[in-house]
């Protein structure tokens, strides 16, 4: 799997794109991998606060709950409601698979976050392999 | 920094294990064995759960444990320590049963195998090896026969699902039309002779399970078999958490959840396979007690009507949001494509249709009361 090179990353395993003031938010493909079927998704609504770093959400496989982690602060500007009705897309394509939109507390934030190669390295670490 | 743990306990593994890696399964620590949780290669649990429903998957379920009683008052002995009741068992037959404290809770539940005119099984859990077979040789000792632990004698296998009984045909010289459910035979299996095959399983299917040799060869040998053989009938290999998914639908109770050492009998709603009228057996007396008075909780179905999954230890509420109970089991059910929950509450909430809420991350989540069990197999035409 590669990881895009315009996202950056979470050791919690979300990725965000950002692009001036806002940002979209998923999870990785080692996060749905990890998690296996993806089954429900609780996502906040528009106009919710985010706090870097604190949960703002949950994913959930048959087998397990996982909240979902920050990477920058901001304000919900749009929510993904597809997955409300079809979670497992996020195992198809995580990382087409947008969860939130956000407007940027301070975009600043987000270049502090891992590139795709460190992700890499991370999941590779972390896997164990 | 932590202090050092003294001892680490070790973590078992079935003769299986490197069948499972090699197949690339997710591995997760269960009651202290190192066990698939799922098989990517399969598709992962919700492939793996409908596969069992609609055709036939495997499970490695070794790590289950198997006690022997065998000599002229093995029946007496069986009697004594469970609450269904045996004397009705014929020599091949099988039945779900119960291993009870004196308070009339749960040791654990176990299927009692007649496997000869004196000489029965008892498959026990996991988790509840070593505590079953203290309790059952504790229990046992005024009666004339043998109490054996043969756990590790066996790698047992399930064939689940409808095509179960083809796919064991094409690999077993017995006649498998004529086992029922609940029954057992012998047979080649695999050219291995004298194999023990119940017809029984955790699934609410249909299916099988075989007792092999526990050597690694032999295990392994037999698994590529089934798998080899399965092929036509899209057999997948399946993981502890389709197997959970799969007894969840079916209402089968798992050790810890709905039943537990401090739940009785009427409480869990196993009284179909609790016999008062034997005149004797461990936990009697206080399901006698018990009987007569009013239950504090029953156990119960819910389904999500609301958006989102109970999960076990999830409080349940009522309608105005005070806590009545609480969740044993729930999950996302993959062939009824609902969020169900199996649930202790007080009997005036146990109605069919009742509306209750469950705490979701602090919110109260809509939930209703439904039958169950929540799955039934068809029955043959």
């Amino acid at each position: 799997m590669t990881y895009p090179t315009d996202f950056k990353y979470t050791k919690e395993h979300e990725w965000i794109k950002a692009s001036g003031n806002t940002a979209t938010i998923g999870i990785t493909h080692y996060a749905q991998e990890s998690l296996g079927d993806i089954v429900f998704v609780d996502l906040p609504k528009p106009g919710a606060e985010m706090t870097a770093g604190k949960t703002f959400g949950s994913v959930e496989s048959v087998k397990a709950v996982s909240d979902l982690y920050a990477p920058a602060s901001g304000t919900v500007t749009e929510v993904n409601g597809e997955l409300a009705t079809a979670p497992e897309k996020v195992n198809k394509d995580a990382h087409g698979s947008w969860m939130v939109k956000i407007a940027l507390k301070n975009p600043g934030e987000v270049n502090s976050l891992l590139s795709a190669a460190d992700y890499e390295k991370f999941v590779a670490e972390e896997g164990g392999h | 920094m932590p202090a050092v743990e003294a001892t680490t306990p070790t973590i078992r593994k079935t003769a299986l294990n490197a069948v499972h890696r090699q197949m690339g399964a997710k591995m997760v620590e269960f009651n202290g064995w190192d066990m698939p949780v799922e098989y990517p290669c399969a598709g992962g649990i919700i492939a793996e759960h409908n596969a069992v429903r609609n055709g036939v998957g495997i499970f490695d379920v070794s790590h289950m444990g198997d006690i022997r009683l065998q000599g002229p008052q093995a029946l007496a002995a069986v009697q004594h320590i469970s609450m269904n009741d045996a004397s009705r068992l014929a020599v091949g037959q099988a039945q779900y049963s119960a291993l009870l404290y004196p308070q009339g809770t749960f040791v654990d539940d176990v299927i009692v195998h007649r496997l000869g005119e004196d000489d029965y099984l008892l498959v026990i859990n996991a988790g509840t090896r070593e505590k079953d077979f203290n309790w059952v040789r504790d229990n046992t000792r005024q009666f004339n026969c043998k109490v054996e632990n043969l756990s590790d004698d066996f790698t047992q296998i399930a064939i689940q699902g409808p095509k179960g009984v083809n796919l064991l045909q094409k690999l077993t010289d017995a006649d498998l039309g004529v086992v029922k459910f609940y029954w057992v035979t012998r047979g080649t299996v695999c050219g291995l002779r004298n194999i023990l095959i119940a017809r029984t399983g955790y699934t609410a299917e249909d299916g099988f399970e075989i007792y092999v040799p526990t050597d690694e060869a032999t295990s392994a040998m037999v698994w590529n078999k089934v798998l080899e053989a399965g092929k036509e009938f899209g057999v997948v290999p399946c993981g502890l958490g389709a197997r959970n998914t799969l007894r969840l639908e079916g209402k089968l109770p798992l050790y810890g959840h709905e039943i537990s050492d401090t739940i009785n009998v009427w409480e869990a709603g196993l009284d179909r396979f609790c016999k008062m009228e034997k005149p004797e057996f461990v936990g009697r007396d206080a399901l006698l007690k018990a009987k007569s008075q009013a239950l504090k909780r029953t156990l119960v179905g819910l389904e999500m009507v609301e958006r989102g999954i109970a999960r076990d230890g999830y409080k349940v509420l009522d309608d105005g949001g005070q806590e009545i109970g609480y969740v044993t089991s729930g999950s996302f059910a993959p062939f009824l494509k609902k969020n169900i929950a199996l649930a202790y509450v007080p009997p005036q909430f146990s109605n069919l249709g009742s509306n209750v809420k469950v705490e979701i991350r602090g919110q109260g989540v809509k939930a209703q009361v439904v039958p169950t069990p929540f799955y039934k197999r068809p029955k043959k035409q």
